[in-house]
């Protein structure tokens, strides 16, 4: 990964390309790479669609290599749903290609004038930038349809649906799979809305004569390969949990610990939990001739995914995640698993992150525009008023926040303006600091306190009280915004926060490419410095100690089963930051 | 006394999900996890009336007992 490719689409007489030397990027990837330069670049006072915000898309470190697991690929931006610095990950197939073509990063800015749409064809040979409006308007299943006659399937292609174009601020970038199905989002913050506002609707990737790229020191690089592969499938969660049952295993766990947030963060419970289970989840799909276990991208040795056939044997979706089955299920009340799969094929279709889209219908419920638990209406604002741009539809799309105003409710689930996941903090209090303090806007992949607080998974914190969580917190915040970097699943967090021999597996597979001598240390050194860094973009755009905090009626609403309020203090949210 | 117990994931297996079951008064939930041939080490997450629990914490009269393997995700 050796060069940057800048595409800058204002230019007049059309878009044009240049490439440079990759410098400091060349060993750096992922969440490291988009939030230097977006820090770097994008103003952070600037609108999030004007030509002033750029897109980065950056494959990881360990991207397009032979190490196991590391098909992440981070997208950065100013994000228009927070209005304050993003990077959204994914899986699927675009890291490895895009790492293999020796890209440390492909850096969009700018917007064309007039209306046409653009696509992006990068191969070894040269990147060809072109108008396509017979794409206009297309959803993310036939356009990849489409351009599969044209470009082949032995490529990867990052796309958007109707509400990337229409600028919706939940829109997402769909990355695909390695059958070609656009099912791996970059969801969160709005990132498919900058694309769309610089006019692009897909970006081909073609690596097609490209070889993976070679470690420095490959006998270190192998070994350190293996030793890696055998921990996380020797680790009960990802070599065993995961594949079975997918992240869906959680919703039981959640539902019976009481942090599982029903209708609208209303109780900690829902009663069709069970209905919605990972476990309901993987025997239907096995009954109906479709797949628990499926990775998201070759070389995954987890297997998360799975693939979800309706009730005639024809495929509907991939299996959805447990943050999708919650949103769209014990979130509205919903617990109808053909239901939240026919909302998570919209959602990949249209390109909306299903954590915002669920979010906002179940606010809307809220505010009286159904009645939670109404599968019908909710597949109904879907595909009728979203995916159509309709007045409703662009609210919804807009997010849970926007969603709220629109309907006067008080009850809005959302820091930094993006919608929570599944998991209540009053119950789960670690990652209520997470979603608190998080430079991203609420996130809970921003550092897993569930995973300690619940899962019992790298230590035990009670997730009860307020003791412990900043602490928790911030070291999972560092170590994760070190992982996002690296371009590895941050499912290897269970067997490396668990097994040390794993997590030096992980050093030494850094160190074995890259040629150098990689200890815990310089982790952490890596994730605090791009926290800084992400931080103070966050300063610049207008945030301070108010914008880290919940929503208020965390503090004056009790959970019920375990009626508790979140206790972390406001001094004590401001002291996260602590190196800053 | 009858106990509520709930298996998951691969436990369900071969076993039950949901059984009322009795116990002596003051049967501690290592007992339950021995009777249903778990192994101990196998286990991951025990929720007691939906709080985490111990295999040494004794049972009583219509507790709900939740046993889970070490699961994950996100």
């Amino acid at each position: 990964m050796d060069k940057i490719l800048r595409i800058n689409m204002s230019a007049a007489g059309g878009p044009t390309q240049s490439t440079e030397k990759a410098g400091e990027f060349a060993a750096l990837g992922g969440r490291a790479t988009t939030s230097t330069i977006v820090g770097n670049e994008v103003p952070p006072d600037c609108h999030p669609l004007s030509a002033d915000n750029k897109l980065v898309i950056a494959p990881g470190m360990l991207s397009g290599t032979a190490a196991a697991i590391s098909g992440r690929i981070s997208v950065g931006c100013k994000s228009p749903l927070t209005g304050g610095i993003k990077e959204s990950n994914a899986g699927g197939q675009a890291a490895q290609v895009l790492a293999r073509l020796g890209y440390a990063a492909v850096i969009i800015e700018g917007i064309p004038e007039g209306d046409d749409l653009y696509k992006i064809h990068i191969n070894k040979d040269r990147v060809e930038i072109s108008v396509d409006n017979s794409n206009k308007l297309l959803d993310n299943y036939p356009l990849i349809e489409k351009l599969q006659k044209e470009y082949g399937d032995k490529v990867a292609y990052m796309s958007i649906g109707s509400a990337g174009e229409r600028l919706m601020a939940s829109a997402s970038i769909a990355c695909t799979d390695p059958e070609l199905r656009p099912t791996r989002h970059c969801g969160r913050g709005g990132v498919g809305a900058v694309m769309g506002s610089k006019k692009i609707k897909v970006i081909i990737l073609d690596d097609a004569g490209c070889k993976n790229r070679p470690p420095q020191d490959a006998e270190r690089f192998k070994t350190a390969n293996r030793a890696f592969v055998e921990g996380i499938r020797k680790h009960p969660v990802s070599g065993e949990g995961l594949p079975a049952y997918g992240t869906n295993v959680l919703t039981n766990v959640l539902n019976e610990a009481g942090g599982y947030p029903t209708n609208n963060f209303k109780t900690g419970q829902f009663e069709g939990g069970t209905k919605i289970s990972g476990e309901s989840l993987a025997e239907l799909e096995i009954s109906r001739g479709g797949k628990a276990t499926h990775g998201c991208h070759r070389g995954c040795v987890i297997q998360c995914s799975g693939i979800y056939n309706d009730k005639d044997g024809k495929y509907l979706t991939k299996q959805p995640e447990y943050e999708t089955v919650w949103s769209h299920g014990g979130h509205c009340g919903i617990s109808d698993l053909d239901t939240i799969a026919t909302l998570d094929y919209w959602d990949d279709n249209v390109g909306v992150d299903t954590i915002e889209m669920g979010v906002a219908i179940g606010v809307a419920m809220d505010g009286g525009l159904l009645e939670f638990g109404d599968g019908v209406g909710a597949i109904n604002l879907l595909r009728d008023e979203v995916a159509k741009g309709t007045p409703l539809g662009r609210i919804l799309g807009g997010g849970a926040g926007m969603t709220g105003k629109a309907f006067g409710v008080t009850r809005v689930p959302v820091v930094k303006n993006q919608a929570l996941p599944a998991y209540d903090p009053r119950t789960v209090q670690g990652i209520g600091v997470t979603y608190a303090t998080s430079t991203q806007g609420a996130d809970h992949t921003a550092g897993y306190a569930v995973a300690t607080n619940i899962l019992k998974v790298g230590g035990d914190v009670d997730p009860l009280k307020p003791e412990g969580q900043i602490e928790l917190s911030r070291n999972l915040q560092i170590a994760t915004t070190a992982i996002d970097s690296t371009g590895l699943c941050l499912f290897i967090a269970f067997p490396i926060l668990d097994q040390p021999e794993t997590f030096q597996s992980m050093l030494d597979l850094l160190g074995g490419f890259y040629g150098i001598e990689m200890t815990g240390d310089d982790v952490a050194a890596l994730g605090q410095k791009v926290l800084t860094l992400e931080r103070k973009f966050n300063k610049d755009a207008g945030f301070g100690p108010e914008d880290d905090r919940l929503p208020s009626f965390f503090q004056t609403e009790k959970l019920p089963p375990h009626n508790l309020t979140f206790g972390v203090t406001d001094e004590e949210l401001d002291q996260l930051y602590n190196w800053d | 006394m009858q106990v509520n117990v709930k298996l998951f994931a691969s436990f369900q297996t071969g076993r039950f999900k949901q059984e009322f079951r009795d116990y002596p008064d003051q049967t501690q939930i290592g007992t339950v996890v021995r009777e249903l041939n778990i192994p101990e080490e196998e286990v991951g997450i025990l929720l007691l009336n939906a709080v985490h629990a111990k295999l040494d914490q004794p049972l009583s009269d219509g507790d709900l007992l939740a046993i889970f393997p070490l699961v994950g995700g996100g």
